[in-house]
């Protein structure tokens, strides 16, 4: 909502300055977004009258002109406007007048002295509507200051209004506004009916009188097409943010912004049959008045005739049935459309009008016969014409209700204490009606507030009036009692903490990614499309949080950032079936170096085993690593990870084919675990320290290369001895004194007894055991 | 017999060049040892009548001191000067970068979240968590928001093919909570929103963290406490203003516009605060009891306090980060720089 604050100050006049009327009303809830001055500061331009208009001697465009700027001698000032003609009045800059632009000094022009300039609108920080200079009306006082006769001294308020507060879309409404806030008292307009002069009407019938409440029409006949709109007007207009196009528009617009009531004027002429206010029928299209071909639908309001649809109620005209340089005859119409009837409709046809914002909103009812005599009388001063009588349709209007008020109430829910008396003057000065009635108060607020319905909107009007700066803020008390905190549930910030330790970057990715990711990366899952998305880029939600990953990884690269190491938490979106899980996701990637470059560090590319590594230490979990195959990674360096038996995710080296279709140079390793399936974490339980040595024995095997490290440990705990305390592989070698073919793996074996010291036969029994245990299943040979 | 003075003279002039252990070793030996020349003279004294016995093994015996003293002497410099040396081998240049992997950084918005978390888990607020893919009825109807209310098309909301909606704010959270909790509680629920806007100043996804207190006697008076001081303690200024205008949310009643006075500034204008002195920072109010009936709650016997705050807005405020889409770009660039 944009006005001009001079038109404010002629129904309501606070002694505040624009600065603390704009404070006021921030503070009341009507956010000022912005005020801006009607014109940029500037002195010395005052209104001339154009004596004389000669050629310039040594010029073909330049004329010289005698002005007259109300003293005793005119003035001599050349002129290069192409429109400028001698008995016109126009905006003139005297000699030391200060422009937005520039200052006026004496200079000769192509030999001819000048003693000033003679303005176009640009040049007084205007909008150019011709080609040349400001021509004033033939009534502007020569001499005059042109700030005070174009009333520049104007400030332009913009509201960022909430969308409960439709009554304050216009000026009356605005005007009532800072009326309660400020205490100062509010002129507004009224309009008596204005008397028939003539007897035709339209004929109007309303067939869903629950979407249209109230219709009034009139017959308006014998206009002046060429009837200009007064400046007056068209300032208000501008400066309110739109364009004068004709009267009778205008007119209906300058209604539209003083009293809050859309309007609509149809040229009479094109009009057949009579006025019917209804649904659209499905396939029905309109040409709107922007030219827009509109496709209707059945849950459309129009305004048609007996050949269709005219206008799309509410929201905007047909251009067929405009008022147009022609037209003599008009119907105008004001209405108040239900806001369940109106709303969305607009916003689906891709459309944001000035009417469809108050309707959808709400208009008050009460006002609209108002509005129609006013838009008469004023169509009448500017265009003359002969008003028919009005035609009125009025079904059953929203009736205001009471509502309950308990002044205990109020102390409660603010948490202050006011005095009743000081509650009923803020009510009453919103135009609220209460009657008191012990502890319970019966209060209605006028038509016009519909936004109020239930008590605690009536609380909200009390501590804005009261101010909500006045009430003193206080910490709530609440009893003291501890937050639980769960050692057994997996805490994500360790995690995400632990990771970053360990040298990963967070990073906070789209939940939305591109459908080829998702499909490169195979992960099988249905993808879960957006119908609105914001490109076709990021147009499904992610099943992995990989995706995310590797496109961060590739704008790193692009960026210089060879060595990456990123991780993500977030969920991802996963349909199964006909339910939808979003599980929590924890994801990593590593690329490049597995370390910085650095000194005395051999440089090597970051492996599987470096990130199997950092998955095996996190906090609170032990993942077993099985080999398994995802389409997505490496088939011969790919891991599914369990907890417990239960698959909780997978570690690999991404899958060549797409390495080369995210268009990376190396493969990243990456992991991926559901954070909610990893179940409870261990709460640790104190197993006591042997007070014995512990011996240990190296057990090297030659095995086939095929055999795996975990196939050997497997075979290894199932026979071990209880005095075996650990069992870990520490190398593995292939070369050299190793047959081709063959790999030599070595174990630790660690044992230990808790009650005593184990004796030499009984450590080389348990080794003995594990060792030829390894050779039968196995085929492998012990090294010595 | 030799004059043991003699021999003592040649001892010490045989120490004093010694540069190290095996040379002391060789030299006491040569003295000291079962052949040693001292030793001899003591084995000497065996012939001698007691009286001159006597006499010459005090001699004898001054003699293996002061060689011994020698020796013990020389033996400590020795050790010394070894010592000096094997530290002065391995003196190494302390000024080299030290070695290993580096470490990581949280992201600058999840930082944000866990600070915001833990001054609210201080006050005792639970955090609660909901879905992000939402039904209408959670996103919008529970919290009084029908259809085609214009607060809707304030909402650019992303629809999903099945008709589901991304959510438009964490406030969803507080209709699954309250759904599954009797009050009193206090909660926050921190996470990702969606909104189909992109532009400078917007992108398709930020973070909110939605609070929510409700018990028998919770007021407005309480809800500007609570909030001015998390602020304060987020900006960790004690003097930080605040101010609370009149606003409209559907699922409020009365409900406020949070701002605080410019932390970039100081409140004097500047193009952060648009010139104004105020940074509008959350959106807030007392529950609507329209709410608390879709879920159950008497709004006669309980009272309510809501807010939701832009997690992204605290953290380009708090960190001076001039352009919001810097947080999903995920440069390396910028994130190493949130140490």
């Amino acid at each position: 909502m944009q006005f001009p604050e001079s038109w404010l100050r002629t129904l309501v006049n606070p002694q505040l300055t624009t600065a603390e009327l704009a404070q006021r009303l921030t503070m009341a809830g009507l956010e000022v977004e912005s005020v801006q001055p009607a014109a940029p500061p500037f002195t010395g331009v005052v209104v001339a009258e154009v004596l004389s208009v000669e050629s310039h001697p040594d010029a073909d465009r330049l004329r010289v002109c005698k002005v007259n700027v109300g003293e005793s001698s005119p003035l001599q000032i050349v002129c290069g406007a192409p429109n400028v003609a001698a008995g016109q009045k126009v905006p003139c800059a005297r000699v030391g007048a200060k422009l937005p632009a520039l200052e006026i000094a004496e200079a000769k022009v192509r030999g001819v002295a000048s003693f000033g300039m003679l303005c176009g609108a640009s040049e007084i920080g205007l909008e150019d509507r011709v080609d040349g200079l400001l021509v004033l009306p033939a009534d502007a006082p020569v001499g005059a200051d042109i700030r005070s006769y174009l009333a520049l001294d104007d400030s332009i308020i913009t509201l960022k209004l909430t969308p409960n507060r439709a009554d304050c879309l216009s000026l009356v409404g605005l005007a009532r506004e800072v009326s309660a806030i400020t205490g100062t008292r509010a002129y507004l307009p009224t309009q008596p009916p204005v008397m028939k002069e003539i007897y035709d009407t339209f004929n109007v019938e309303v067939q869903v009188p629950e979407a249209c409440p109230r219709y009034v029409g009139r017959v308006i006949k014998g206009i002046n097409p060429d009837a200009r709109t007064p400046d007056w007007m068209v300032m208000r207009l501008q400066r309110s943010g739109i364009r004068p196009i004709s009267a009778p528009v205008d007119i209906t617009n300058y209604v539209l912004l003083e009293l809050g009531q859309p309007m609509h004027a149809f040229d009479l002429d094109k009009l057949s049959g009579g006025i019917q206010v209804r649904w659209a029928e499905a396939g029905e299209t309109l040409t709107l008045l922007n030219e827009q071909n509109a496709e209707l639908s059945s849950d459309m309001l129009v305004i048609a005739d007996s050949n269709g649809p005219l206008a799309l109620a509410g929201i905007m005209g047909g251009a067929a049935s405009a008022v147009g340089p022609e037209t003599a005859n008009i119907f105008l119409e004001a209405a108040f459309f239900a806001p369940e009837a109106i709303s969305g409709r607009a916003r689906r046809l891709g459309l944001a009008t000035d009417s469809s914002h108050r309707f959808e909103r709400g208009v008050d009812h009460a006002n609209t016969p108002m509005a129609m005599e006013r838009a008469t009388k004023l169509i009448l001063e500017i265009c003359g014409g002969q008003p028919g009588p009005v035609v009125e349709e009025t079904g059953k209007l929203p009736r205001a209700k009471s509502i309950t008020l308990r002044p205990q109430r109020v102390t409660k829910v603010l948490g202050i204490e006011l005095s009743q008396e000081v509650m009923r003057g803020y009510l009453q000065r919103l135009g609220l009606v209460v009657k008191e009635n012990g502890d319970a108060w019966h209060v209605t607020p006028p038509a016009y507030r519909f936004d109020l319905e239930i008590e605690e909107d009536l609380i909200e009007e009390i501590a804005r009036l009261h101010g909500y700066d006045q009430i003193e803020a206080s910490p709530p008390r609440a009893n003291t009692l501890m937050l639980p905190v769960e050692e057994t549930i997996h805490d994500v910030s360790l995690f995400r903490n632990y990771l970053a330790g360990r040298d990963y970057q967070e990073v906070i990715t789209y939940s939305f990614v591109d459908p080829a990711w998702e499909s490169a990366l195979l992960t099988g899952a249905t993808p879960i499309a957006l119908q609105n998305p914001i490109s076709s880029q990021l147009s499904v939600m992610r099943s992995t949080l990989w995706g995310g990953l590797i496109n961060a990884l590739a704008y790193n690269l692009n960026r210089q950032q060879n060595r990456v190491r990123l991780f993500e938490s977030g969920r991802v979106y996963l349909q199964e079936g006909h339910r939808l899980r979003q599980p929590h996701y924890l994801a990593g990637l590593c690329h490049g170096p597995a370390f910085a470059e650095q000194w005395g560090v051999a440089e090597r590319n970051v492996d599987f085993f470096d990130v199997k590594g950092d998955l095996e230490n996190l906090p609170g979990i032990a993942l077993e690593f099985r080999s398994d195959k995802h389409p997505a990674l490496h088939p011969g360096q790919c891991s599914r990870l369990y907890i417990n038996g239960h698959p909780v995710g997978w570690l690999g080296t991404l899958h060549h084919k797409l390495v080369q279709f995210f268009d990376l140079q190396a493969a990243p390793v990456l992991f991926e675990l559901e954070l909610d399936a990893l179940g409870s974490r261990l709460l640790p339980r104190h197993a006591g320290v042997s007070r014995f040595p512990s011996v240990r024995r190296d057990l090297a095997f030659l095995v086939d290369q095929q055999v795996t490290a975990e196939a050997i440990l497997n075979t290894m705990n199932e026979v071990r001895e209880s005095c075996v305390r650990e069992l870990a592989l520490f190398d593995l070698y292939q070369g050299q004194g190793v047959p081709v073919g063959l790999k030599s793996l070595a174990f630790r074996v660690v044992m230990q007894d808790t009650e005593r010291t184990l004796t030499e036969p009984e450590v080389e029994a348990a080794v003995s055991q594990i060792a030829e245990s390894v050779i039968a299943r196995h085929g492998a040979k012990l090294r010595s | 017999m030799r004059n043991p003075n003699e021999i003592v003279a040649e001892a010490l002039a045989a120490i004093r060049v010694c540069q190290d252990m095996p040379g002391l070793e060789q030299v006491k030996t040569r003295y000291m040892g079962k052949q040693g020349a001292l030793t001899e003279l003591l084995k000497s004294l065996g012939g001698m009548t007691p009286e001159a016995r006597k006499q010459a093994g005090a001699r004898v015996n001054e003699a293996k001191q002061a060689v011994e003293a020698a020796l013990k002497m020389r033996r400590e410099a020795i050790q010394e000067a070894e010592l000096e040396r094997k530290l002065k081998e391995e003196t190494i240049d302390v000024t080299l970068p030290g070695r290993g992997r580096g470490h990581g950084r949280l992201h600058p918005v999840s930082r944000t979240l866990d600070r915001i978390q833990a001054l609210f888990r201080s006050m005792g607020f639970e955090v609660a968590d909901g879905p992000e893919i939402e039904t209408d009825f959670y996103n919008f109807t529970a919290l009084n928001i029908p259809e085609n209310h214009p607060a809707r098309a304030m909402h650019d909301t992303f629809y999903l093919e099945s008709g589901e909606v991304l959510r438009t704010h964490t406030s969803p959270v507080q209709v699954h909570y309250m759904q599954s909790h009797q009050p009193p509680f206090r909660i926050i629920a921190p996470g990702r929103v969606y909104r189909c806007d992109s532009d400078v100043t917007h992108t398709p996804m930020f973070h909110q963290v939605e609070g929510l207190w409700v018990d028998e006697s919770v007021s407005f008076a309480n809800l500007k406490g609570v909030l001015a001081d998390f602020m304060r303690r987020f900006f960790e200024v004690d003097d930080l203003a605040v101010r609370f205008r009149p606003s409209f949310f559907p699922f409020t009643e009365p409900s406020a516009e949070m701002d605080i006075g410019c932390v970039i500034c100081g409140g004097s204008g500047c193009r952060v605060c648009s010139h104004t002195g105020w940074l509008e920072v959350l959106g807030c109010g007392m529950v609507h009891p329209n709410v608390f009936k879709h879920v159950n709650i008497d709004p006669e016997r309980f009272l309510g306090f809501a807010f939701g705050l832009g997690v992204e807005r605290l953290a380009m405020l708090r960190y001076g980060v001039d352009d919001l889409r810097l947080f999903f770009e995920n440069d390396l660039r910028f994130l190493a720089q949130f140490r």
